[in-house]
């Protein structure tokens, strides 16, 4: 069975409870509709306002393949605008961020302001003394909203707010930025760009898959001498979650509070990051600042591209069916010089093209790729835990650590994109 | 932090000396060059000082590595780390190991680092090959060095490598640069 002796996918065919086929990792025709589907309709994280803190503020994101730039104007307010000259479509913007009020087409001159608007374009008297600017605007997401700071754009004019497309995600947003004394996070580390040759949905499946650490990560496990590892083992009291809308998450939270120690699912201490701990006491009070740093940051995916690792962000950028960039920084809190050092330096150690742990879940990536080019079987397997799946107590799917509850929660989800259809 | 050569003249003046301090760094180079291509990590470490910085930086060659993200940014402990992983025989994205050949050129003794001046401040060109089942991967960068002469022979005390696409997206870059 392959997608392109169909002419229109029988979606339910391909993406079945316990097993998906391999043709959704490989065939255009696939890609072509995920694009439409998924990457041109639904809330993708794009950036957060911190990258662009001051009026004329811009930087250069992207929607899968599309290039975009977010703006704030001088009231401030944030723009997603399309990175294409609307006369002949070269680049309006070359640098990866920069501040001004203006994109000049290097072209033929066209000037837009980063609101999007056709300011002018030079020899006016070309085109009959008609008027072109108000209908030639750069393009832009027309949909925008925030959380937390983080920006999401959906490219659907209509459709569900970005809050109902979180739904119970949000959460992890809460939990995140509970661990900031100032209640805001900023994203100001830069990125690096780590390419895998493999199909987006590689990643998005491994970012939650509670399975694989102990054995893709076991070289640096017991070199560090991690207890990361038994997070994920067959004792963990930890759980997976199905968040519903295609997102999940590893919910580590019931071990480290069988561990009771503040700061213990960051490897350290209270002691190493004293004014952290003191900053963030004094917002929460010292009962509930012990809760939060027992509790740790969420370990949760957004659907389809925001990964919020701990302290780290991904970004999922699909450029072709098996073609990735997977952006990724250190979470920074403002006004914790001495968390921030350790955040860093722990983010540069782990990912990244070089890191301990994501050079190696690439490679896996890229195995994987190779390996469902071949051709029997046709299946990848998702089936584990099915018999102990669970409802918790607010009526999310949830599975022991190691369990592919995530991965079944994200083929419903896309199998519902998919078949909503064009 | 100036890169200025020595006037020509004298260099010349000086031309025993500097062509042999020369030829020992540039066979320093060639040393851990080898090393580094052939897998032999152990005698890789060796070369490094107690107090080594080993930093490939992300997103230009001047940032800041305390306040933004870089591609590696080790001290000797985590150097030594990233050669324990090696050795585990589980670093997947270096099972097998990547078959490397590398060159390096353009060799030139730059004027001390007033706050290290004991060490030999060096500059160099890189370009590697890398084969993986993924294919060919070429890499080439900008290298910069802190040598420094100890009673065991050149040491690297910082090594600096300067990708040239280091704004990019780039493959997994798991073996020795």
């Amino acid at each position: 069975m392959a997608i392109a002796d169909h002419v229109a996918p029988d979606w339910g065919a391909l993406i079945q409870p316990d097993r998906v086929h391999g043709s959704l990792y490989t065939d255009p025709a696939v890609y072509a509709a995920e694009l439409e589907r998924i990457w041109y309709r639904e809330w993708i994280y794009v950036g957060h306002v911190s990258e662009i803190p001051e009026p004329n503020d811009y930087v250069r994101k992207s929607i899968g393949p599309q290039d975009v730039i977010m703006s704030r104007d001088k009231e401030g307010q944030v723009h997603l605008l399309l990175n294409r000259c609307t006369h002949r479509a070269n680049l309006v913007c070359d640098a990866p961020k920069g501040n001004g009020s203006a994109f000049r087409c290097p072209y033929h001159g066209w000037t837009f302001s980063n609101t999007g608007k056709l300011l002018g374009y030079p020899f006016n008297s070309g085109y009959g003394g008609r008027e072109k600017k108000q209908e030639l605007g750069l393009g832009r997401v027309p949909r925008v909203d925030q959380i937390h700071g983080f920006v999401f754009g959906s490219f659907a004019e209509e459709g569900p707010t970005l809050l109902e497309h979180l739904g119970g995600a949000a959460e992890a947003f809460d939990r995140l930025t509970a661990l900031s004394p100032t209640g805001e996070v900023a994203i100001t580390a830069g990125w690096l760009q780590h390419r895998a040759k493999a199909n987006w949905k590689m990643l998005l499946e491994n970012e939650t898959d509670g399975y694989h650490p102990q054995f893709v990560h076991s070289s640096i496990f017991s070199v560090a001498k991690s207890g990361i590892g038994d997070l994920y083992g067959e004792k963990s009291t930890a759980v997976s979650r199905d968040l519903g809308g295609g997102h999940s998450e590893n919910d580590l939270r019931p071990e480290f509070r069988r561990l009771d120690q503040p700061l213990g699912w960051f490897g350290t201490h209270p002691d190493r990051v004293p004014d952290y701990v003191r900053a963030l006491e004094a917002r929460h009070g010292a009962e509930k600042a012990r809760e939060v740093l027992i509790d740790g940051a969420p370990h949760t995916m957004i659907f389809p591209n925001l990964f919020i690792a701990e302290i780290q962000m991904f970004v999922i950028q699909p450029l072709s069916v098996d073609e990735t960039v997977q952006h990724v920084t250190a979470v920074q809190f403002p006004g914790a010089p001495d968390m921030n050092r350790r955040l860093l330096q722990q983010t540069i150690g782990s990912v990244g093209p070089a890191g301990f742990l994501l050079a190696d879940d690439t490679e896996m990536y890229e195995r994987n790729q190779r390996g469902v080019a071949v051709r029997d079987p046709e299946w990848l397997v998702i089936a584990r835990g099915t018999h102990r799946e669970r409802r918790d107590e607010d009526g999310y799917l949830i599975g022991d650590a190691t369990d592919e509850v995530p991965q079944r929660g994200i083929w419903r989800h896309y199998r519902e994109l998919m078949e909503a259809g064009a | 932090m100036s890169r200025d050569v020595r006037p020509l003249g004298e260099l010349a003046r000086a031309e025993g000396p500097d062509t042999d301090l020369l030829r020992t760094v540039e066979q320093f180079l060639f040393r851990e060059a080898r090393y580094a291509d052939e897998l032999d990590y152990d005698a890789w470490e060796a070369l490094w000082t107690d107090d080594a910085i080993y930093w490939i930086p992300a997103n230009g060659d001047d940032i800041d590595p305390t306040t933004q993200m870089s591609i590696i940014f080790d001290n000797r402990a985590r150097i030594a780390t990233r050669i324990k992983q090696l050795h585990t025989g589980k670093r997947h994205s270096q099972e097998p190991a990547s078959r490397l050949r590398r060159l390096v050129g353009n060799v030139e003794i730059l004027d001390a680092d007033p706050e290290h001046p004991e060490d030999i401040r060096v500059a160099a060109n890189v370009v590697i090959y890398e084969s993986r089942e993924r294919g060919i991967t070429i890499w080439a960068a900008g290298l910069e060095y802190r040598l420094r002469d100890t009673p065991d022979g050149l040491r690297m005390a910082y090594k600096k490598v300067k990708l040239v696409d280091n704004d990019r997206p780039i493959h997994t870059l798991a073996f020795l640069v």
